[in-house]
């Protein structure tokens, strides 16, 4: 007996993509906070990507100062309800809370950062005063937690602000990306908004930068340019049948199923080809709409995969099957996909080599390729100076996010190659304090 | 932004909260420290001939999970000598001019306060606190809750510091005394410009069952201790009430007693307290937790609009008044939310058993309680026992109309006068048959 049926509903939608880390009732979250030990430097605020000073809001909470609470979460990071939602927590603070080291639940501080957020987003609290202008503007090239962090932290230092994104919706691969059963759009959306309400800020949507005459016209109009542009689509292999239909790359797969999950149509035996935590989604959300198998392929032994344990114990408990040491050669079918051929590999000194004659066939009617995100050095190349590492990532001075072109500063996964919503969210606020430096300066 | 600024008789600090005197405010480098991290104000543990302390003393209550809700010491004044205090006093000032620095003093006879008023003030001490407070050991050579106790010696060391303080005199009192208004107002005659209550309890915290010795153990035997901390806040509280509504005393109060986060400071305030002092909970978190006292003391003032401190200073004080002054015709029921109810049937064991059996049980399968509005007499009980937030509300029943105290029905003969009297308040307030208990 399958556990989750094709969704034909909105209801089915729900129950398929049910929350993890729902919200916390004042009692919970009362309880909860009464548990913290406000440890002195506390392992966990170490641990946060944006160093939010977790014992003090968690006190807050307990003395119910809400507000004070969300402030003290707001103060370090302007995603602090989506990354309560969204972070790996089980390696970032709660990993990090003593109560692990006695074998005790740690402290549940993502669910209760949401607690606290999502109270003044629902309220529609006003909790920060802005400076008046200093004169300065600055562009935002990418709406993603990364750009949106920078603006939010650029109007706080007195900047105006105007946001560029290619895209219909704000906040990235946070909306795009992020697993419907850890968040939902509307509580990103509605961060958003309640974002744009505290720091009064433009975005344009379906508004791609993609031309050289583009680029010279902002650098004209503003002072300095953040660059929060992500990654790009997923990087195809070089195996032949990519082309066959079914035969999708997952983060387009993802988008689809966040945007329109009913629409989304997903076969009734996938295999997810990859071994990150992208790959864990794809086959997760699979499962969860219904396929009846769902295979994940991944060419190294598991303990290798990329992805958090905790991300494959989430896809095994949605019906998820793990196949290791083992990688496409084709996908077969004509016109639609009808199957994969792998060969067999072994993984010695750290490389992985195909071992001779082992090809096997899985039959299955969709191919989800979860093998990493485009970088976007077609875009890079428009602007003048702008150099990249080899892997793609944006070169910057790692502690001022400056580019080498120092009108141009970046952050997020464009810069740190992939990463999470917590590490953009800190990258572009600590971006824009240096670009306050870089501008201001006396 | 509110503005956090107090003013104790004078002595002016950024924020109301300071650091009571114990060993948080030891050293100069704890109290530069606690500047540092936002206190406002710091009452240097109490200067005088320098002493020698046990080894071993401390003892806590812990409750369930949480750990000295109250807590207990048998130390007694510092034991550092009164020149590197002098010094180290001098240089905290220093650093932070604008910060209160208070010299906690605890000496004998007039000649010494005489001379250790004098090398405070030479020091930089923005105030002295004259502590009559301290339950254990001093006592019994005459001093701290010694004289705490006896208002006619209190009013007359007093005197004798004023004789030559330039600074504001505080003088700090001891609740180990039934009524705590007698020294209060004994330091006002005697010239102090303000109080500061309570010191610590005398108390025992527990004993030792496998050793036959209270807490703190010294080598197998104990003495009494000064119990401070969570638990003692109501009775501070209640204290820092009496003084702060007894025409005698008039003078402003340092308020001190279990306080550890905004809350606790608040009602200190709103009940007559122009500032507060912090012990034990800077003992058991350390001095971090004033980044809540002050994000809290902000936002409750935001809320309210009061723009500064005095704006709700005794706030509460008029709204406390003796039991006889309390409207009889007020009447509230407990009403239970059954969405929220979680079912633990606490509140009909405790009405039942503990109050007024005016819960019932629905006996259909569901765990949810029912009030039997008759029965219920309003006691709050049950919403006290309810571990759900907001699930168990006490609602108003009476119209507001009537307003009728026992000093009316006294006055109007509606008042019952014999014991078997028809106005008794239970009068027809019906109780099961005793012999229905057995039945169950
Ligand atoms: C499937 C998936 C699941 C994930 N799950 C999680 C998770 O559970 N928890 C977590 O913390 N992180 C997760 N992440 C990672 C996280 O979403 C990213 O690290 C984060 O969103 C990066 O933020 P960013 O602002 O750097 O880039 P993005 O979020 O990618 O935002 C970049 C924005 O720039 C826009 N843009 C790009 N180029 C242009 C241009 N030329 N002109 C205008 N606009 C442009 C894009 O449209 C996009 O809106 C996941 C990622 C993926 C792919
Ligand atoms: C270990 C210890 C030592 C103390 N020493 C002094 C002292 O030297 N002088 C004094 O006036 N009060 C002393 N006190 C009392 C505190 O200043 C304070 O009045 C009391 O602890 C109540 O506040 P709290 O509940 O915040 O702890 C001491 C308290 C403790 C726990
Ligand atoms: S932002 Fe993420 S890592 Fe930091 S405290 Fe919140 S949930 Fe934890």
């Amino acid at each position: 007996m399958p556990e989750f049926y094709p969704p034909t509903t909105e209801k089915d939608i729900e129950l398929a993509f049910g929350q993890i880390k729902p919200y916390m009732n004042p009692t919970m979250a009362h309880y909860e906070s009464s548990r913290c030990l406000f440890c002195y430097e506390a392992p966990c605020v170490k641990a946060c990507p944006t160093g939010i000073d977790i014992p003090l809001f968690i006190r807050q909470i307990n003395t119910g100062n809400v507000d004070g609470a969300a402030k003290t979460i707001y103060n370090s990071n302007y995603f602090g309800n989506i990354c309560g939602k969204v972070c790996p927590t089980e390696v970032l603070c709660e990993g990090a809370c003593v109560f692990n080291h006695q074998d005790v639940k740690p402290i549940e501080i993502g669910r209760l950062q949401s607690f606290a957020t999502h109270h003044v987003i629902e309220t529609e609290k006003n909790l920060f005063r802005l400076p008046p202008n200093n004169g300065k503007k600055v562009a935002i090239i990418g709406a993603g937690p990364a750009g949106i962090s920078c603006a939010c932290e650029l109007r706080q230092l007195g900047f105006e602000v105007e946001v560029f994104e290619a895209k219909k919706h704000p906040t990235g691969l946070a909306i795009y990306g992020c697993a419907p059963y850890k968040v939902t759009n509307e509580d990103v959306l509605d961060e958003m908004v309640w974002l744009q309400g505290q720091f009064g800020f433009e975005v344009l949507y379906n508004h791609k930068i993609e031309t050289a005459e583009q680029i010279k016209g902002l650098e004209a109009s503003y002072d300095a340019i953040f660059l929060g542009i992500g990654l790009g689509e997923t990087r195809s292999l070089d195996i032949p049948g990519q082309d066959l239909e079914n035969c999708v790359g997952a983060t387009e797969f993802i988008e689809q199923v966040k945007i329109n999950p009913l629409k989304t149509r997903v076969g009734k035996k996938v295999v997810v080809i990859g071994g990150g935590n992208t790959a864990m989604d794809a086959a997760s959300e699979s499962a969860r709409l219904g396929a009846e198998e769902v295979v994940l392929v991944y060419r190294r032994p598991k303990e290798n995969m990329g992805a958090y344990g905790f991300e494959y114990e989430l896809a095994k408990s949605a019906g998820v099957k793990g196949i290791f040491c083992a990688v496409p050669v084709a996908i077969i079918g004509n016109g639609q996909v009808e199957g994969a051929r792998f060969i067999k590999t072994k993984t010695e000194n750290g490389r992985v080599a195909m071992e001779k004659g082992s090809e096997f066939d899985i039959a299955c009617d969709t191919v989800i390729l979860a093998t990493g995100q485009e970088k976007m050095t077609g875009f890079l190349s428009l602007i003048e100076g702008l150099e990249w590492n080899k892997d793609g990532s944006i070169k910057v001075n790692a502690e001022t996010f400056q580019t080498t072109n120092p009108k141009y500063f970046a952050g997020g996964d464009a810069v740190n190659g992939g990463a999470e919503v917590v590490n953009a969210a800190a990258e572009g606020k600590q971006a824009a304090r240096r670009m306050d430096a870089f501008l201001n300066k006396a | 932004m509110p503005n956090l600024a107090a003013n104790l008789a004078g002595i002016r600090s950024p924020n109301p909260f300071w650091l009571a005197s114990a060993p948080p405010t030891n050293s100069g480098y704890q109290v530069m420290k606690a500047f540092d991290a936002g206190w406002g104000g710091a009452v240097w543990k109490t200067l005088g001939v320098p002493v020698i302390n046990t080894s071993s003393r401390y003892g806590a209550i812990h409750y369930r999970s949480n750990r000295m809700v109250g807590f207990n010491n048998i130390e007694l004044i510092t034991d550092r000598p009164l020149a590197d205090n002098l010094r180290e006093i001098e240089e905290v000032k220093k650093y932070f001019p604008n910060h209160a620095v208070i010299a906690s003093l605890m000496v004998e006879t007039k000649k010494e306060w005489h001379q250790i008023v004098k090398d405070v003030e030479n020091a930089g001490a923005d105030g002295v606190e004259l502590n009559f407070g301290c339950p254990h050991g001093m006592c019994e050579r005459g001093m701290g809750s010694a004289v705490g106790q006896e208002p006619s010696v209190l009013e007359t060391i007093t005197r004798w510091v004023k004789e030559v303080a330039t600074v504001p005199v505080i003088v700090k009192l001891t609740p180990n005394i039934t009524d705590i208004t007698e020294p209060a107002a004994a330091a006002a005659l005697g010239g102090a410009d303000a109080i500061s209550l309570i010191n610590t309890i005398q108390s025992i915290v527990g004993v030792d069952l496998d050793n036959f010795a209270p807490y703190p153990i010294v080598d197998g035997q104990s003495t009494n201790g000064g119990y401070c901390g969570p638990a003692v806040k109501p009775i501070a509280l209640n204290m820092v009430k009496n003084c702060a509504q007894h025409p005698k005393v008039g003078i402003p109060i340092s308020g001190i007693g279990g306080i550890e986060n905004w809350r606790d400071a608040v009602e200190h305030l709103l009940l007559g307290a122009t500032n507060v002092q912090v012990c034990t909970a800077v003992m058991h978190y350390g001095f971090g937790i004033i980044r809540e006292m002050i994000s809290g003391l902000e936002n409750y003032m935001q809320e309210k609009g009061f723009e500064k401190l005095d704006d709700f200073i005794g706030k509460a004080l008029p709204n406390v008044k003796t039991w006889e002054n309390l409207n009889l015709k007020y009447k509230v029921v407990a009403e239970i939310n059954a969405e929220k109810c979680i079912g633990c049937q606490l509140c009909y064991t405790a009405c039942e058993d503990g109050a007024h059996q005016a819960i019932s049980l629905p006996g259909n399968g569901s765990r949810i309680p029912a009030i039997i509005e008759e029965n219920c007499v309003g006691c709050n009980l049950c919403s006290l026992v309810c571990p759900v937030e907001e699930c168990i509300t006490m609602v108003r029943k009476d119209d507001g109309k009537e307003h009728e105290t026992w000093k009316d029905y006294m006055a109007a003969d509606k008042a019952p006068t014999q014991f078997n009297d028809d106005r008794a308040g239970g009068k027809g307030h019906w109780v099961p048959e005793p012999a229905a208990a057995l039945k169950q």
